[in-house]
């Protein structure tokens, strides 16, 4: 029982981390109606911004500290909103009025582009995340153990998804987000600059992903440029489980497979962890494409 | 390109083969493996031209068809020893045959489930698809797991390779450019008009999907008597996106820039390598090495991709007008 | 004499919104019928249950004597019902001579293996279908535009070819959505004088959904009106003209009146 609600807990963190880079799938999606192949490799960005700025960041606010790992957490944050933004200004925006596929296309390019010359630039071998939080058992009931990471993985997740939650619900800017997630037109035509919403909500995803980052590496400390690919693709999967396009669906399909996953992994085979989610995925698409929590959609013929 | 006597040319083309796979031993090894990596290219490309550029399903999983069909052969021909000319020949035939089968049976079981998805949903469930398959193999302990699979016998020559990428590309062509062929293109360009117009929808699809997958295998089959050895890994999206770069390149839908992107993609590298062997630059660049080019094909691959879709998403082969308006 | 389409009670709902409600249509062989209402009225979702494309959540639908629920958009094709679309929906990749010949794939007699042998019998086939298609775009004059891309064709030229398209399935029934949308007055006469041909020289029924209140009065034999998904008139087009139910649905809208 303990072993369960151990593994339990492991997936809940796994899953949080999938959780906050499927938000930023389906925010893109929700928005623009496509997939940012290249999401998943924002979050490697992320983990390898703050592998180089730890030391820097070293020499004014000790490691391993609370206020340390929150410094490196929050500069990685900006760095790969920045970039994410960037992103979709070069390779994105050109192509607004091209098919769905040519821009698929481009985000499986761009995707390659980071994941490639990240091993150029940083060496294709793993590296070793520097500790930036101080780690203390927290409990340790029967043979359950929590430590402070798991605890920081939840935690730091919820933090998120309230600011998020508090960002798209009561922000003038979040009411702009969602306008133009329901109708484009309409929202540019009610003075909605649409471009700045878009790369908004880039920043933001690019945000979310990059914490994903830190979370990850604190917790699996190796890390390395093709590291976003698998956690990238289960994390696409948790936002279509949840329902594309739907922000509480995202989170909530992260857990689900995040879970699932672990569970799996533990009780009846580790080496077949990586197709659950594929399954997952076309069970999903063939049962109940729309997603747990997400509506149909009609084709107007 | 409607060659008359197109099944004429196709034997003759076949016949010239047969001819100069004789003559193989007096070509350098190295190159002769170049050449059937063409030869398995231009297969790949071709068929998963029929289901992306013709038909208009981004499918993102080819090398798993290829991964099926590779194996399977492999398996089949492992269970004989030498064998004389004749029945080598037919032994080869049969397992590239069964693995071209057994591949399609893999695209039927692809092909069902995708029929409702939209492009960008299609992309990523062949991408899964894909994907499984190559975890599948990779938990397969008889056929070798992660450590892979030794081929007994190099059977792969000239004629076997140029030769099906011959009979490939006759078939494609042939299918596209006839009537019932027309139907892909409908269904690429318009589901619902195509539907109205009689067309089902469905059953198009998934015979791209099979057909181009039963070359596909075939293509695996004779990349597995070519390399003799076979890794799961070696068939994983990176190979896919390979191919699909290739049908881009070519332009979606235009045979003959596809063939030729395949062998310009299938070159490239070695291209590179050869350009990285060159140590300096003569000149002002003389000090610095060139042995960067290498490491950076995929890098050149990604910004091929990225700027191709800014500037000319049509491909860089599409010379004519309109090449889909063939008859 | 039964009628070759009709509809008994034919009811479609979109979750909360009954876009069409108990609707009584039927079409006589050869007959030339008009589907005319305000917009948001039903027509084109009327077109859509009659093609397939919808399945009606009650009612009949019956097609020369058969029921067409529950057939795939292709099966009615089959059927010989033909459509063309509100916005025109020919294949943009293909050439005119290809988007009539795409369609004759449905009247092959060889079937995949024969395209791949190109035996004789291959030849033949692929010769007759050329013949048929060229005679039906010289008969509405596109013949000369045959390899050019579809997409490249004016506008009008474009309407026609997705008529011709539909004709080369052989229906018995051509629904016709909006077929002078975007077209001036000169275009429109021509219309109306080719939709007559057609029905007159291919000897099938067809039903039209127009907004042109003039077009429609002059070709059509009889009128049925939808107002919010209910019929609320099928007449003649002078007991139409003057109906005053009708007049109320289209106040606000362009007056039934009104000249072109």
């Amino acid at each position: 029982m303990t072993e369960f609600l151990q593994q339990i807990i492991n997936g809940l963190a796994f899953g949080s981390i999938l959780a906050l880079i499927a938000l930023g799938y389906t925010m893109v999606y929700g928005i623009l109606r496509f997939i940012n192949f290249a999401h998943g490799d924002v979050f490697m960005l992320g983990a390898f911004a703050g592998f180089y700025l730890a030391p820097k960041i070293a020499t004014l606010i000790p490691l391993p500290s609370i206020l340390g790992g929150l410094a490196v957490l929050v500069a990685s944050m900006v760095i790969c909103a920045a970039l994410g933004v960037l992103i979709e200004r070069l390779a994105y925006r050109p192509l607004r009025r091209s098919p769905k596929l040519t821009v698929l296309i481009t985000a499986i390019g761009v995707s390659l582009f980071l994941e490639y010359t990240g091993q150029f630039v940083f060496g294709a071998a793993p590296k070793k995340f520097p500790q930036i939080l101080p780690v203390y058992p927290i409990a340790k009931i029967g043979g359950l153990s929590l430590n402070s990471n798991q605890v920081i993985v939840l935690g730091t997740t919820l933090l998120l998804l309230f600011v998020l939650r508090f960002i798209v619900l009561k922000t003038k800017m979040g009411m702009a987000m969602r306008a133009v997630s329901f109708n484009p037109e309409a929202a540019a035509l009610m003075g909605v600059n649409t471009d700045i919403v878009i790369s908004f909500t880039f920043a933001l995803g690019s945000a979310l992903a990059a914490a994903a980052g830190i979370l990850w590496a604190v917790n699996y400390p190796a890390i390395d440029p093709l590291m976003g690919i698998l956690p990238g693709l289960k994390a696409f999967v948790a936002a279509v489980l949840g329902g594309i396009g739907n922000l509480p669906g995202a989170a909530l399909g992260g857990i689900i497979i995040g879970v699932i996953e672990t569970l799996v992994s533990g009780y009846v085979s580790s080496t077949y962890r990586d197709a659950i989610a594929f399954a997952v995925l076309i069970l999903i698409l063939l049962i109940r494409p729309s997603g747990l929590l997400g509506k149909k959609e009609v084709e107007k013929v | 390109m409607n060659i008359r006597h197109a099944k004429t040319v196709l034997l003759g083309v076949l016949a010239v083969f047969l001819v100069l796979s004789l003559f193989a031993s007096r070509i350098n090894g190295y190159w002769l493996n170049n050449l059937y990596d063409i030869g398995i290219g231009i297969i790949m490309a071709v068929s998963l031209n029929l289901i992306n550029g013709y038909t208009g399903q981004f499918s993102l999983g080819h090398a798993g068809f290829m991964a099926v069909g590779a194996y399977t052969a492999a398996v089949i021909t492992n269970q004989f020893g030498e064998l004389n000319v004749f029945a080598e020949s037919g032994v080869f035939a049969v397992a590239l045959f069964a693995g071209g089968l057994a591949a399609a049976l893999a695209g039927l079981l692809v092909g069902v489930p995708t029929l409702r998805l939209r492009g960008d949903y299609l992309a990523i469930v062949t991408l899964g698809f894909g994907e499984i398959i190559r975890v599948i193999l990779q938990n397969m302990d008889v056929v070798g797991g992660a450590r892979g699979l030794s081929v007994m016998h190099g059977w792969t020559n000239l004629f076997w390779a140029f030769g099906l990428a011959a009979v490939t590309v006759y078939v494609i062509a042939s299918l596209v450019n006839s009537t019932y062929g027309r139907g892909f293109i409908a269904v690429h360009d318009d589901e619902v008009a195509a539907e109205a117009m009689g067309i089902n929808t469905t059953k198009y699809k998934v015979t791209a999907f099979v057909v181009g997958a039963f070359f596909a295998g075939v293509a695996g089959g004779l990349y597995a008597h070519s390399k003799q050895f076979l890794t799961p890994s070696g068939f994983g999206f990176m190979q896919s996106i390979t191919f699909v770069v290739m049908v881009i390149l070519g332009g979606m839908g235009n045979t003959i820039g596809v063939i030729l992107a395949a062998i310009l993609l299938t070159l490239l590298p070695e291209g590179l390598r050869l350009v990285s062997g060159i140590e300096h630059l003569p000149g002002i660049a003389a000090e610095r090495p060139l042995n960067w080019i290498g490491e950076t094909r995929m890098i050149i691959y990604s910004l091929l991709l990225i700027v191709l879709m800014l500037t000319r998403p049509q491909g860089l082969f599409r010379l004519k007008k309109s090449p889909l308006a063939k008859h | 004499m039964a009628a070759l389409l009709q509809l008994d009670k034919a009811t479609i709902r979109f979750g909360g919104l009954t876009a069409v409600s108990e609707l009584d249509l039927h079409i006589n062989a050869n007959e030339l019928v008009g589907l005319i209402g305000p917009n948001g009225a039903g027509k084109t979702t009327a077109f859509n249950l009659i093609t397939g494309v919808y399945q009606p959540t009650s009612g009949e639908i019956q097609f020369d004597g058969k029921s067409i629920i529950g057939c795939k958009p292709y099966h009615i094709t089959a059927r010989h019902i033909a459509r063309t679309f509100q916005n025109i929906r020919l294949f943009p990749s293909l050439s005119v001579f290809d988007n009539v010949r795409a369609v004759f794939h449905s009247q092959l007699q060889g079937d995949v293996r024969h395209a791949l042998w190109r035996g004789k019998g291959y030849h033949a086939e692929e010769q007759s279908i050329a013949n048929r298609v060229v005679e039906l775009l010289e008969i509405f004059q596109l013949g000369k535009f045959r390899d050019e891309p579809a997409k490249s064709l004016p506008y009008g030229d474009q309407r026609r070819l997705e008529i011709i398209r539909a004709l080369a399935t052989n229906p018995k029934l051509l629904l016709l959505d909006e077929p002078a949308a975007g077209m001036n007055p000169t275009e429109k006469v021509e219309l109306a004088r080719l939709i007559r041909f057609i029905r007159d020289k291919f000897q099938i029924a067809i039903l039209l959904v127009e907004h042109d209140m003039p077009l429609v009065m002059e070709i059509c034999e009889r009128i049925v009106v939808l107002d919010y998904g209910v019929k609320i008139a099928e007449g003649k087009p002078s007991e139409i003209r003057g109906n005053p139910k009708v007049i109320a649905a289209y106040l606000g809208q362009e007056s039934v009146a009104a000249p072109i």
